[in-house]
């Protein structure tokens, strides 16, 4: 028989060898994506896959001397940071009335706006397609920024809105008694509170503006085109270079790894703001 | 200077009238508490005050002037809310600096005002701290600080000692009623503390489903209830009632038959109402004494007691099973299920009408 302290000590080891197991699991793609930008192109196609080689960076190489990867990178920054702020702007003021001044309407508002995500875009294509051809937005930085913030806006809301709900409105009512205007009370009390949360939606509304491939490869060509569609162009009809296709990826989400990475503490205190409080 | 006055003020919230049409006058200096028991409006009436609800018939004047309609912040009111509502990501010397910071005063008259209310609560050494490194207790002094930086014509406290502990709560309590002699300032205090009520207030306000029940000093309403409601309400413990019938009307006493087989002679003008009318009588705790046997106008049976030390509440049953409390001053205990025989203090007994309204009283029998 196991005593009560031998038993816990049983569980912890068995929960954390499953978390690290299921972290394993979750790593493992982006750990074979940076092995493989590392590997030859024979290497990479080689079975079964090879675990040892000797690592190159004739890939990094090739993709610097075929592409300009910078001109790239800077157009995913500047499309991903201009659609958070953007989408952050138009949440804040729509997240604040239905948090604070909730009426019979507002749960069902919600409700709608998330369901507008469950259409699949490939079935408005053509119309914002051809909006965007008529207002002359083929290949500019705008038309992704404007299509972004419209796809993300309705789950930025959704997130907003559960950090504001989390705030007492007495705080808020206290400002107003103490002379707060809206725009004071929005600016001074009200952000200051949620910036945990608003951390992290803005880290999540910049993955997902990073990562979008549907948009960025129908809508743009060179001059606008982000890191999403520098790697489609490695997977070309002249054949599929893994090793490259891989480097490549690895140039792509490293900028927002990296910083995930470093505003990762922001982001797990956000996501736990509701729960722990 | 600072008159409010509310004329028949209404407010319902999706078809459901909270607040059914309550008249009031609060003068200047006064320290008038809001008591009721749960979902009376209380501090829904307070919120109407503040502007933190809209209105939705009848007015609010403030010295004067119709703030029916008025911004919060323009209103010049303070409020101390229960959960304290301090703003969590500021020390406690900007907590108490952001109402002056808005209203653009300037940077030396803020420090001196904060220093005098951080002096007056006792918060020098806590002011660069954050709300959450506080106590119940010190965060409650920053929220009252918060009201006496910006010298409002009216503090509205809405139930600021509910979240304190008992030892804290008493003390909290004679500091707040220090605190308006100091002051000198209007405040209007919402309690469903009737404690709260009695020793705090210079004017109090029961009530009861939306409505005024009845407003007057603590010792008047103690005294001289308006109605069954308000006897019950106010004192701890509280009034037993017992039923009976009018058996007979004078210009200045009645007879009373109790359902309980028990007949009173009362001192009591009930000239309004006719013999054989249904009546319940009312006596505090304190008014019933414990007498030998013989000597007595009731017989009950003891049920739980009470020992204080100083006092005990000696809970007992009548024959009708009517449940009354008697106050023995010392340590006294009856046996469960112990026969008792009780005296009533006449002079002190309420007599209430069918209808719950009290009989007039003369006022010589006030304690």
């Amino acid at each position: 028989m196991l005593t009560l302290k031998q038993s816990r000590r049983l569980q912890s080891l068995i929960i954390g060898a499953l978390a690290w197991a299921i972290a394993a699991v979750i790593f493992f793609p982006i750990f074979w994506m940076v092995l493989t930008s590392l590997k030859t192109e024979i290497d990479a196609f080689a079975t079964p896959p090879q675990f040892i080689f000797t690592p190159t960076l004739e890939n990094y190489l090739h993709i610097n001397e075929r592409s300009d990867y910078f001109a790239f990178a800077w157009n995913s920054v500047l499309i991903s940071v201009s659609a958070t702020l953007l989408c952050m702007c138009l949440a804040v003021p729509a997240a604040y009335s239905m948090a604070f001044f909730e009426t019979r309407h507002t749960k069902r508002t919600l409700l709608w706006m998330l369901s507008t995500k469950m259409l699949p875009p490939v079935g408005v294509l053509v119309p914002i397609y051809l909006l965007a051809k008529q207002f002359g937005l083929l290949d500019s930085r705008l038309a992704l920024i404007i299509i972004y913030t419209l796809i993300n806006l309705p789950i930025i809301v959704w997130m907003v809105y559960t950090y504001f709900k989390d705030i007492p409105v007495d705080i808020l009512e206290a400002a107003r008694l103490d002379g707060a205007t809206t725009w004071q009370e929005i600016v001074r009390v009200l952000l200051p509170i949620a910036r945990g949360g608003l951390a992290s939606t803005m880290l999540l509304s910049l993955i997902l503006c990073w990562n979008e491939a549907f948009w960025s490869l129908n809508l743009t060509s060179s001059a606008a085109a982000p890191l999403t569609a520098l790697v489609a162009s490695y997977s070309s009809p002249e054949g599929l270079f893994w090793a490259k296709l891989s480097a490549v990826s690895t140039l792509a989400c490293a900028p927002i790894l990296i910083f995930g990475w470093i505003s990762q503490k922001q982001l797990v205190r956000g996501l736990s703001f509701g729960a722990v409080k | 200077m600072a008159d409010l006055k509310i004329r028949n003020l209404q407010k319902g919230f999706d078809g459901t009238a909270i607040i059914k049409g309550v008249d009031l006058d609060i003068r200047d200096r006064e320290f008038v508490v809001f008591v009721g028991p749960s979902g009376c409006g209380k501090s829904t009436l307070l919120r109407l005050i503040a502007g933190l609800e809209e209105v939705s018939s009848g007015h609010i004047e403030l010295d004067g002037q119709d703030i029916t309609d008025m911004a919060p912040a323009r209103r010049d009111l303070a409020m101390v809310f229960q959960t304290y509502a301090l703003y969590p990501h500021m020390t406690v010397r900007k907590n108490l600096s952001f109402a002056l910071d808005l209203a653009r005063v300037g940077k030396q008259e803020i420090e001196a005002k904060v220093a005098n209310a951080a002096r007056i609560l006792q918060l020098d050494a806590l002011l660069e701290r954050k709300p959450k490194q506080l106590s119940g207790g010190q965060r409650q002094r920053v929220a009252i600080g918060r009201a006496i930086v910006r010298n409002p014509k009216i503090f509205l406290f809405d139930e600021p000692l509910s979240n304190l502990d008992a030892a804290l709560r008493v003390q909290t309590r004679l500091e707040l009623a220090r605190l308006h002699k100091d002051l000198q300032a209007t405040m209007i205090y919402v309690t469903h503390d009737q404690v709260e009520a009695m020793t705090l207030a210079d004017k109090v306000v029961v009530l009861n489903g939306g409505r005024v029940e009845q407003v007057g000093s603590p010792l008047e309403l103690y005294h001289h209830p308006a109605n069954l409601f308000v006897a019950g309400f106010l004192g701890t413990p509280k009034m037993g009632f017992l039923r009976g019938t009018l058996n007979r009307v004078e210009a200045d006493n009645c007879d009373v038959q109790l359902e309980c087989g028990t007949h009173l002679t009362l001192p009591l003008s009930a000239a309004g109402l006719s013999v054989g009318s249904t009546v319940t009588l009312g006596v505090r705790p304190e008014h019933l004494n414990v007498v030998s046997t013989g000597n007595g106008r009731m017989q009950v049976t003891a049920d739980v007691s009470e020992r204080l030390g100083s006092d005990t509440f000696c809970h007992v049953s009548c024959a009708s099973g009517e449940m009354l409390t008697v106050r023995v001053r010392g340590d006294f205990a009856p046996r469960y299920g112990d026969t008792l025989t009780l005296d009533f203090d006449t002079a002190h007994c309420h007599l209430f009408d069918a209808d719950g309204q009290a009989v007039a009283k003369p006022l010589q029998q006030a304690a």
